[in-house]
């Protein structure tokens, strides 16, 4: 998901068995959150600042695909709703990296660490927002995906990570509302509009399945998550409960998804799927997506452009203090 | 043929709107996280204003005109907005100083206009007073910041403030389409606002130790159509689906 | 490029009349004012708050979850302090 890139690096190994780590088990068995001040493994605390992180660099980077668009959206009201969202986004990445600094590690060093090219990000927004209808389907699908990834995390064991996903997920509910809109609309407009849409379905949809990140067979990630209660659901058991939940709202807008596989399954009564190419997931991951360069480009240039004004807030800060304790003091005298 | 309080709606609202779409421009692109969502929020408030406007409007002239219509159709003669809003955004103290400018201005306007005898722009203008309100608590601070904080920001602050400078005159200007509609007790006279803004923007300049440009020559000519060659950029990108898909719904 | 870190802040906000301030979250601000113009941007966006309290999260000072037992277990055996603990007969009614 947001975080997918984890699936495919370091694991976290379990720290040596130890009576504290007994206890914080214990803890996390009996669904009881973990707090900044608890005493934790070094391991849960390194991966859940990455992966916190990593769903913070996500909102963030995934601001510009859908930013784009805001001047140029087709109507005031899809205007005010499209800024309001990519607002959200900015917020959620806030509500995120301030989850992840309870953790000890700061905004500047985690936005360091994304703009270095050390820190991941999800790998979706490193394609790009063509025409309008990817505005639907980024609401629809990307934020739908989001969504199901999300709602398990508000009970993750640690607490404010869970209290931000809670946050997240009530601003969210519009989000992916607003996306199916779009598409509706499109859908029952023009054949222009009609094609727009199909066209915009056919490039995202199999992106859109690599966000919930390796298939389970691949992935030996999940075991210490798991444990840890951070991760509830494997990657496939999500993506089957995305896609389970989408193919029929697509089939309502009158849409075709691009995969010949795609077929509901009597016995099991799931919708059945081709087969992702993990190749492109693992190339876009790696950098050479259609985007990559071109959005930490943009990070990049939106960090230096705003240094100055950030040394600004801070020398004036400084000033100011330093003029009320000279007025202090002449007072005292 | 437009009757006057048409054509004094539609100036509000294109104002809104153009400032609205230039500040949208900063979401995701901010100097600070935190500033992404102010930019957000303030751009909101006058997207939300142009709405009403627009809506208003519409109505005023009859014609069957929506928001969309009068937003997304009219090349830019037709536009009447100030020529200040649809300068570029230009570094962050620009388009801080911009803001100050004309919220100094839109928001005692907006506290006049809520006494207008015209029901629905007082009402308007009784919501817009509050977020014009808090623009300019925003706005001034940053620019107390900008202004005082390091030697750079000092320097693109008081820049900005040069080169904004020539379009504030602008805004107290008065024509034939508005003397009659503020002798119906419709309009605000800007004239009664000119002490307020002097003494918000010189009390603001101070406390930044910027200094405040001198009044020489004052472009002007946006609430007529005549514009800067900025706003024909901003409504091709604003009105490009609309006019590649006429006639279609969204 | 290591740059200085900006202050960080904790929110609180009540959201409606006679509720007391809660925690919401934290933002960066390099002095209280701006502080408290990012709180309101960022956690009342949609007409959550009343009043805004920020405070400098340096500022505040907390027990160590270590100390827990010592802390908060002696207060467990006090049951006198709860009203259940007395008996009123029932004739006498509500008290």
């Amino acid at each position: 998901m947001y975080t997918q890139a984890l699936n495919t690096r370091d694991q976290a190994a379990p720290s040596a068995d130890s009576e504290q780590d007994a206890r914080f088990q214990a803890r996390v068995d009996a669904e009881l959150k973990i707090e900044p001040n608890d005493w934790m493994p070094e391991a849960y605390r390194r991966t859940l600042t990455r992966q916190i992180s990593q769903h913070a660099h996500s909102e963030i980077v995934g601001m510009l695909p859908e930013g784009n668009w805001i001047t140029r959206a087709p109507t005031l009201k899809r205007k005010a709703a499209l800024l309001a969202k990519v607002q959200d986004e900015g917020g959620h990445g806030l509500y995120l990296y301030s989850a992840a600094e309870t953790l000890g590690t700061s905004r500047e060093e985690m936005v360091d660490q994304l703009l270095s090219g050390k820190a991941k990000y999800s790998s979706i927004f490193n394609y790009p927002t063509l025409t309008w209808a990817d505005i639907g389907i980024i609401g629809w699908l990307v934020d739908g995906a989001a969504i199901m990834n999300q709602i398990p995390l508000c009970r993750c064991s640690y607490g404010p990570y869970a209290r931000a996903m809670i946050r997240i997920c009530k601003e969210e509910s519009f989000h992916q509302r607003q996306g199916y809109e779009i598409m509706l609309a499109l859908c029952r407009g023009t054949p222009e509009q009609k094609q727009m849409a199909q066209e915009a379905l056919n490039r995202w949809w199999w992106p859109v399945l690599m966000m919930f990140g390796p298939s389970d067979k691949d992935s030996q990630h999940t075991d210490t998550t798991t444990r840890w209660k951070i991760k509830r659901f494997t990657n496939d058991e999500l993506r089957q409960k995305f896609v389970d939940a989408t193919v029929p709202q697509g089939h309502y807008l009158g849409l075709t998804f691009p995969d010949p596989a795609l077929r509901l399954n009597e016995k099991t009564g799931h919708w059945d799927y081709g087969e992702i190419d993990w190749s492109e997931f693992k190339r876009v991951i790696a950098g050479d997506g259609p985007c990559n360069r071109q959005r930490m480009k943009q990070r990049r240039a939106a960090h230096e452009n705003g240094a100055w004004v950030r040394e600004a807030a801070l020398a004036y800060a400084e000033k100011r203090k330093a003029r009320e304790r000279a007025a202090y003091a002449e007072a005292a005298e | 043929m437009e009757t006057p309080l048409f054509t004094y709606t539609l100036r509000l609202a294109d104002t809104a709107l153009i400032l609205g779409h230039r500040l949208s421009e900063w979401v995701g692109h901010a100097p600070i996280l935190e500033e992404d969502l102010a930019f957000g929020n303030m751009g909101l408030d006058l997207i939300g204003q142009a709405r009403s406007l627009y809506t208003y409007a519409g109505e005023i002239e009859g014609l069957r005109r929506d928001e969309d219509a009068l937003a997304y159709l009219r090349d830019a003669p037709a536009y009447r907005n100030l020529l200040l809003v649809e300068q570029p955004n230009g570094d962050f103290a620009a388009t801080m100083i911009r803001q100050l400018l004309y919220a100094a201005f839109a928001h005692p306007y907006f506290g006049a206009l809520s006494k207008s005898k015209d029901e629905r722009l007082a009402a308007i203008a009784a919501k817009a007073v509050k977020e014009m309100a808090y623009h300019v608590r925003h706005v001034s601070e940053w620019t107390i910041r900008l202004g005082d904080g390091t030697d750079e920001s000092h320097r693109r602050a008081q820049a900005a403030l040069e080169e904004l400078w020539p379009y504030t005159g602008e805004m107290f200007e008065v024509d034939r389409v508005e003397r009659a509609l503020i002798e119906r007790g419709i309009a605000v006279d800007p004239a009664t606002l000119r002490a307020i803004w002097d003494r918000t923007i010189d009390e603001v300049l101070e406390e930044a130790t910027l200094t405040r440009p001198r009044d020489g020559f004052m472009q002007s000519g946006g609430r007529s159509g005549r514009h800067s060659e900025h706003l024909g950029f901003i409504l091709a990108d604003l009105q490009f689906l609309q006019r590649a898909y006429p006639g279609a719904t969204w | 490029m290591t740059e200085k870190n900006s202050p960080l802040w904790e929110v609180f906000i009540r959201s409606r009349n006679g509720l007391a301030h809660r925690h919401v979250g934290s933002v960066h601000a390099a002095d209280a004012t701006m502080a408290l113009q990012a709180a309101r941007d960022v956690y009342t966006r949609r007409g959550e708050g009343l009043s805004i309290w920020v405070v400098p999260s340096a500022a505040i000072t907390a027990s160590d979850p270590a100390d827990k037992d010592m802390m908060f277990e002696p207060t467990a055996s006090k049951i006198y302090r709860h009203p259940t603990f007395y008996e009123v007969p029932e004739e006498v009614g509500h008290m």
